[in-house]
């Protein structure tokens, strides 16, 4: 076994060719696809950049959080705490300020969690993160259970996020940086640090890391991120609600990740959109008899899952990269 | 020679009732090999897992350049100087031999975490750390085998990995737990000439059960029996010591 064959963080040359392809669709998309679907793209760019956030921690550091929707939300409510109910708010200093926020909340929750390990970090990274959804589903001024309204976009100045095809690239655009962002991170000396810390950490402090600092930075980074993704959540759906920091989001998201492949970021991207479209077409199932099958959807989208990972442990980019590279090849 | 570099006063581990160490105190100096040998379960690996910090001593006082370490974590050992190796060969698998070395060599450059255009530079572009990686890699033999992946290795060049990943940190001490095991005999012979290449600029201590390396290495000989150490000395003496044969040498020949 290679360690091309066993990881896809250095993308091959087939997978960053089909992403193009991918990002050229999207970039066409809004003139040829209904303004509900375009909205339904919009909304998996996000989760994308969400899922992108998650890998950070989950495929590059090794470590698995059950939490991490609490971020997402804590930021989407961050702007809707600041957006007034009679007018727009700049987008300049809410965005920085809202990813703060989520980074800041990361920072404090970050500085107790990343002290455990395995079950132990899953287990604590949950009960943080029902503490947030709780303090929140409690609490009145946040519109308890209810959530709040954004009643207008926020105001960038130089464009209209109100217009759809504007909030449309303006979305496309935070993806893409994020992903470049990421991307170059995996191969500085501070994403070397972290692969290191998840493949070994007890031989990393040997050498003299102090893998505390460097899961604390990237539990803060993953938090921010995850914030940016909240806002423009907020942002989009002119609400927010404690649901979107609760334990199903964070279970989603993991389920993102795992879906698309672990570590190399791109598998996060294409697991949003696998885990939307496969959640669309899963709602949509016909009732057969009395059985209302789409109301089930969890369990068809359980079993899909299960499916990918019995068949593809490496998530559908792996499966993409092993069918394109060698067609009609054994399993290598 | 002014100054002990490592200096250990009656260090002691307990688990439960049971002492695994018990009140060893050694020195460690500058162009000597210290070989510590033993039976199974003397104490050896739980020593140096002590010296490094992996284990928290019971009791006692560890100095390493006339500096407290006793209770520092892993880490800040390495920092001051003090580099290990493992008996179970501990590397990163699944990364390449240069990548182990690289990433060992990388603890050691300058820290900008408030500077985010250093975030984004690419981990192989630092010189400063190709150097130190290039010297390590060239000096433990494995330069021919540097794209390899290093859980793909041969055993015994898992282990001089193992000696060149220390070496990348560039301690002053070097504790090295049986760098031999598993190895063949001209492999052995490689990398006992290695550590006497490498011993002038170090202050070292070796675990070691191979009876030929121990004495073609050894400038100060420890015996450890039961967590105590039951002789200390000139290699010659102790090997003359009707005790030592009795309670280790003896049984193996």
């Amino acid at each position: 076994m290679t360690a091309h064959a066993s990881s896809l963080e250095a993308l091959p040359t087939g997978l960053k060719a089909a992403l193009a392809v991918g990002l050229a669709a999207l970039s066409l998309f809004p003139f040829v696809g209904s303004d509900f679907y375009q909205q339904m793209v919009v909304r998996m760019m996000i989760l994308a950049i969400f899922a992108m956030s998650l890998d950070l921690l989950q495929g590059v550091t090794g470590l698995v959080s059950l939490g991490h929707a609490a971020y997402f939300g804590i930021a989407g409510y961050a702007l809707a705490f600041f957006t007034p109910p009679g007018e727009p708010v700049s987008l300049w200093w809410t965005l920085p300020a809202a990813m703060g926020l989520a980074g800041a909340a990361a920072l404090v929750i970050g500085f107790f969690v990343v002290r455990t390990r395995g079950i132990y970090f899953i287990m604590v990274t949950l009960a943080f993160a029902q503490m947030v959804f709780y303090l929140v589903f409690d609490n009145k001024a946040l519109g308890g259970s209810d959530g709040l309204y954004i009643n207008f976009r926020p105001d960038a100045g130089v464009f209209d996020l109100e217009n759809k095809r504007v909030f449309y690239y303006f979305t496309l655009v935070c993806m893409l940086g994020v992903f470049v962002f990421l991307r170059r991170l995996l191969w500085s000396p501070f994403g070397r640090a972290l692969a290191g810390i998840r493949v070994n950490e007890h031989r990393m402090r040997a050498v003299g890391y102090g893998s505390f600092g460097y899961k604390l930075a990237a539990f803060t980074l993953a938090g921010a991120l995850a914030g940016l993704a909240g806002y423009l959540w907020g942002a989009q759906s002119g609400f927010v609600n404690p649901e979107l920091m609760g334990f199903h989001q964070s279970a989603h998201v993991i389920m993102m990740v795992i879906l698309g492949g672990m570590g190399n970021f791109a598998g996060a991207i294409v697991g949003a959109f696998a885990f939307e479209i496969m959640l669309d077409v899963f709602k949509d199932l016909p009732a057969i008899g009395g059985f209302e099958t789409g109301k089930h959807w969890q369990l068809w989208m359980g079993l899909f899952i299960v499916a990918v990972i019995c068949f593809a442990p490496r998530g559908l980019l792996g499966l993409a990269q092993r069918l394109g590279a060698r067609p009609g090849a054994p399993d290598a | 020679m002014p100054e002990a570099l490592l200096r250990a006063r009656e260090l002691t581990k307990t688990f439960g009732g049971l002492a695994a160490v018990n009140k060893v105190s050694l020195e460690l100096w500058q162009d000597r090999i210290h070989v510590v040998i033993g039976p199974n379960g003397a104490g050896k690996s739980t020593l140096t897992n002590l010296l490094s910090g992996d284990l928290p001593p019971s009791s006692g006082r560890i100095e390493l350049a006339g500096q407290d370490i006793t209770r520092a974590s892993p880490e800040q050992i390495s920092r001051q100087g003090l580099g290990r190796s493992y008996q179970k060969t501990n590397i990163f698998p699944s990364f390449s031999v240069w990548e182990n070395i690289r990433l060992a060599a990388q603890s050691r450059a300058a820290q900008q975490p408030w500077n985010p255009l250093r975030w984004l530079a690419s981990a192989q572009a630092d010189p400063a750390v190709n150097e130190r990686a290039e010297a390590a890699l060239e000096l433990a033999g494995l330069d021919g085998r540097r794209h390899a992946i290093a859980g793909a290795a041969s055993h015994g060049e898992q282990r001089q990995l193992e000696v060149a990943m220390t070496l990348a940190t560039e301690p002053r001490v070097l504790l090295l737990d049986e760098p031999l095991a598993g190895m063949g005999t001209a492999e052995a012979e490689r990398m006992v000439e290695l550590l006497l290449r490498i011993k002038p600029r170090h202050a070292m201590m070796v675990v070691e059960h191979d009876i030929d390396a121990i004495f073609t290495l050894a400038d100060h000989l420890t015996v450890m029996v039961n967590g105590t150490v039951i002789a200390s000395g000139e290699p010659a003496a102790i090997r003359a010591d009707r005790g030592v044969q009795a309670a280790y040498l003896g049984e193996d020949h």
